[in-house]
């Protein structure tokens, strides 16, 4: 008996001493888990996930603290996608689901105050002190970041048209859903 | 020379780990949706149960089996296996960031995987010497990667089948298991025909 | 006679090219509105060079090409431009592209031509001229042709290929022109022979032409002198000898490697018509704006029409008098074509068929089957591809395997869709997978241009943050010295400091000056009165005053990071 304490007591102190020295000597920084989420969120960086940005995001669920349906620029197919790269269940979009969108700038109403480049986090926006700003439309995520602090209220949100460069041929099967039964 | 043949191709083929013994079906279901992944699944398992089942020899033999310890067999090499799986995913992951990258994910799993423990007390069982382990083991991990690369490919494929909505998921996928199985009871009795 | 070799694949469907035959090419009456598509090559999108009201001549460019990769558009007849808008396109979306709306006055009167004897312009001069007279490849790719006739830098050039196989059922309006204007095709060839230097000229037509290989080979031999390289070979008919890589494969023997162009292998590919428009290009000055059409299917005078482009179609199809049981209109050939979405889209260059449909003649499609795993379709790809698969992951949505079984090889000519025995529209499926990967690609590119954006943004707060630390620590530092000496000479402070401190606060004093001065400087510019205010009515002075009242409040808000105290002057307005 004693024996038997004795060897399985000095086998936990081997194994326990090297993967303690191991954990030391092999530290490693950085996670790049972090970095294959990180290139399936849209980087619209506008923070409806409560992170302040793709990469915190990424981060938030690389560590498991945050679910993966609060994203919604990526929308369900960006649930999909991460949910594929770590195993977890596919839930449906913590929000609704919008279409692609572009900010606009009413330039007769704008008043030049430069708050919107400020919020602006993927530098779309041109303009200066008391000039006239403008919205670079291909460079616009659409994360609505420069609404709020508008004083004149002149940023709307347009929907992306499809045209005829973007026009993509449809999904050849005509697919069977199922209808919501009527209770 | 024939003998150590006959340990591989049996281990591999014959009493297959996952489709004859049963063994190690947790991530056979549960990392076999990409033939990438069951790949880097199967490669890390290989690795690890090929160190495992030597490591797990000397303890039987040094340590156990002179102090009459043999109760505490499946304790131990539970207890060396995670401690081999850990050690390993820090030594790659320091090395050989590549290979973490590739195997990475899947080494804690391994863990877990029964096969890892099936393997070593399947070596004790048959009384194989040092040599004899070391084959055994990896012949079943090549086994092992071999029939989850395989399910991978047919689940792939079966991703764009009509499957009826009711066996769609992991109900087909124990039913291909099933076949599959069947198919490999078929290599029983290869070695009669010598 | 040259030896000919064979390409993998192919099928034989019925031709139906007899009843546009009959006749010979016909011209199009002037339709009394033209509308002409902007974006009508490959590449970039023109920019409009007219504006709404002014009066344009024929052979008028309208559009000019706004890169190298990119091709110029002219006014087809002359008249007035009644809109610059958005149109229906000759697509299968449906979807309007910017076009211009020209009202034709009926003269057709021709802006002054400038012929150019090209032999003696460099090589560029020649490529410009074509690039500025809209010439396109006219097979129905309508890539830039002045784009592809610059000779490869590694590779000298063998052959020159001419393709006037038309393998297309039904079209024949390739057909047409090599019988009928065979001498201005050699000569554009020639241009194009000229430009590329090439070994060999080789001119392949299927051999269900014979009139024209006939008159093809009596234009060669009439000109024997200046084209001597000059050969035309009648290639066995097969659907798709007409594909450029398959054409090239017969004539040459060489094979064009996947995702590779054909000058790398030292050949060059030009549909006739392309060689056709080039000669009037460059030896007539006279733009593209016209092309064969060919009106066939189910109308009662099945022709050839040399037709304006940017004709509507509902005007163009009229010359054919479609039957009662008409349903559909489809551009291009039955094999590769695609049904009008609407008859106001115009003629393009794209254009080279119109075919009227009905129930008899294109039967509707029957149901889809499953996949059988025949391998039919396998046996009749001339890319050497396995559309079977490519199909599977297609519907599967599993893009990423579509991509490794190559299919951005596939050239859609559709001989798969064809020999199906399940009736499974496998083309379908390979434009709806490409298109799908190429929009996720853009969306990819344009994540990862945000994403760098928004780091180097960061980048920038950060060291912005960095410098105004540093530059209040300095003011600090320099609040700190200024006692020392003399309160009323600051600017003198410095030096005073330097011989009381030591040598480092006295750096940080000099440099606490010169902030200062700059925030002075700053302050003070922004106190500065706007210019041209002098000449200003009462109305607009009012005006300014309102804005700046409405400003006054704001300029705090800017610089404070405070937003929550914002007055919102919308109330005001």
């Amino acid at each position: 008996m004693l024996t038997a304490i004795l060897i399985m007591a000095l086998g936990a102190i081997v194994l326990g001493s090297a993967l303690g020295y191991a954990s030391i000597k092999f530290k490693v920084e950085g996670n790049p888990l972090v970095e294959k989420i990180e290139a399936i969120l849209p980087q619209t960086q506008c923070g409806q996930c409560g992170y302040p940005g793709c990469k915190p995001y990424a981060e938030a669920i690389a560590e498991g603290e945050a679910e993966i349906n609060l994203c919604p620029p990526g929308g369900q197919e960006g649930v999909r996608k991460l949910a594929d790269l770590l195993g977890r269940e596919v839930k449906p979009l913590d929000a609704e689901e919008k279409p692609k969108q572009v900010a606009i700038i009413d330039e007769q109403t704008c008043i030049g105050c430069t708050l919107c480049i400020q919020a602006c986090p993927v530098d779309a926006i041109v303009g200066a002190a008391k000039q006239m700003h403008t919205i670079v439309g291909a460079l616009c995520t659409g994360c609505e970041l420069c609404l709020p602090p508008c004083p004149v209220e002149c940023i709307s949100m347009a929907r992306i048209t499809e045209n005829i460069d973007s026009w993509k041929w449809k999904y050849p099967v005509i697919e069977i859903k199922q209808l919501k039964r009527v209770a | 020379m024939t003998h150590y043949l006959f340990i591989i191709v049996g281990a591999v083929l014959v009493n297959n780990v996952v489709l004859v013994r049963i063994l190690g079906l947790c991530p056979f279901m549960g990392v076999s949706k990409k033939v990438e992944t069951a790949f880097g699944m199967g490669s890390a398992t290989t690795f690890v149960l090929t160190v495992a089942t030597g490591a797990s020899y000397v303890i039987d033999h040094f340590l156990l089996m002179p102090f009459g310890l043999e109760y505490l067999r499946t304790l131990s090499f539970i207890v060396t296996i995670a401690a081999i799986v850990q050690l390993t995913e820090m030594v790659i992951q320091k090395t050989s960031p590549v290979l973490h990258q590739v195997l990475g994910i899947y080494l804690p799993l391994i863990t877990t995987n029964c096969a890892v423990l099936g393997v070593p007390l399947l070596n004790v069982a048959n009384q194989y010497n040092f040599v004899e382990s070391l084959l055994f083991g990896a012949g079943s991990a090549i086994g092992f990667s071999l029939v989850l690369v395989l399910f991978a490919g047919i689940r792939e494929r079966v991703e764009g089948a009509d499957v009826p909505v009711h066996f769609r998921g992991v109900a087909i996928a124990m039913v291909t298991a099933g076949l599959m199985s069947l198919a490999f009871m078929g290599f029983a009795g290869l070695d009669k025909y010598q | 006679m040259l030896q000919l070799f064979k390409f993998k694949g192919g099928v034989k469907p019925d031709t139906h090219k007899a009843p546009s035959l009959q006749q010979p090419i016909g011209r199009a009456p002037l339709p009394p509105r033209l509308i002409v598509p902007l974006h009508q090559s490959i590449g970039g999108i023109p920019n409009p060079l007219v504006e709404v009201g002014e009066y344009v001549l024929k052979g008028q460019c309208i559009g000019s090409a706004d890169q190298w990769l990119s091709s110029a558009v002219h006014a087809p007849s002359s008249g007035t431009v009644v809109a610059v808008e958005e149109r229906v396109a000759a697509h299968p979306s449906g979807l309007p592209t910017l076009s211009v709306v020209i009202e034709t006055d009926g003269r057709d009167q021709w802006i002054e031509r400038s012929p150019v004897d090209y032999q003696r312009l460099a090589p560029e001069r020649v490529r410009e001229i074509l690039r500025d007279s809209g010439v396109v490849g006219l097979g129905g790719a309508v890539f830039p042709s002045h784009a592809k006739l610059a000779a490869a830098k590694s590779v000298a050039m063998d052959e020159l290929v001419i393709n006037g196989a038309e393998c297309e059922p039904f079209m024949t309006c390739d057909d047409m022109l090599m019988r009928e204007r065979a001498e201005e095709i050699v000569r554009g060839a020639g241009i194009f022979r000229d430009l590329l230097k090439p070994k060999r000229v080789l001119i392949g037509i299927e051999d269900n032409k014979p009139e024209a290989v006939a008159a093809m080979s009596a234009a060669v031999r009439e000109l024997e002198a200046d084209y001597a390289e000059f050969e035309v070979i009648a290639v066995p008919t097969r659907y798709p000898a007409g594909g450029a890589k398959q054409l090239i494969r017969v004539l040459t023997g060489k094979e064009v490697p996947a995702s590779r162009r054909s000058p790398e292998m030292g050949v060059q590919c030009f549909n006739v018509a392309t060689a056709y428009t080039a000669w009037r290009a460059i030896a007539h000055g006279e733009p593209v704006i016209s092309r064969i059409v060919t009106l066939t299917g189910n109308v009662d005078a099945p022709r050839n029409w040399e037709a304006l482009i940017g004709t509507p179609i509902r005007d163009f199809v009229a010359l054919g008098t479609p039957q009662a049981d008409t349903n559909s209109y489809l551009m291009g050939g039955p094999m590769m074509g695609f049904e009008l979405p609407s008859l106001e889209a115009p003629l393009v260059k794209a254009s080279n068929c119109i075919i009227a449909g009905s129930k008899t003649l294109f039967p509707p499609a029957l149901p889809e089957m499953p996949c059988i795993r025949c391998g039919a379709c396998a046996q009749v790809c001339p890319h050497e591809l396995a559309p079977f698969e490519m199909y599977w992951f297609a519907r599967a949505r599993n893009f990423g395997k579509t991509q490794e079984y190559k299919i951005f090889d596939c050239i859609e000519c559709g001989c798969c869709s064809y020999v199906c025995p399940s009736h499974i529209p496998l083309v379908q499926y390979f434009r709806f997978a490409k298109s799908e990967i190429w929009s996720r690609e853009r969306e990819k590119n344009k994540a990862d241009a945000a994403k760098a954006r928004f780091e180097s943004r960061n980048e920038r707060e950060e060291r912005d943050k960095a410098e105004k630390a540093a530059r209040l620590a300095k003011a600090a530092a320099a609040k700190k010295a200024a006692p020392v000496v003399s309160e009323s000479t600051a600017s003198a402070a410095p030096a005073a400091a330097a011989a009381v401190d030591s040598a480092s606060e006295a750096q940080a004093a000099k440099q606490a000056a010169i902030a200062a001065a700059i925030e002075r400087a700053r302050v003070q510019r922004e106190a500065v009165q706007p210019k041209n205010t002098d000449a200003l009515t009462i109305a607009q002075r009012k005006e300014i005053e309102q804005i700046e009242a409405r400003r006054a409040p704001l300029q705090g808000a800017t610089s404070s990071t405070d937003t929550a105290s914002q007055p919102s002057p919308k109330e005001e307005q």
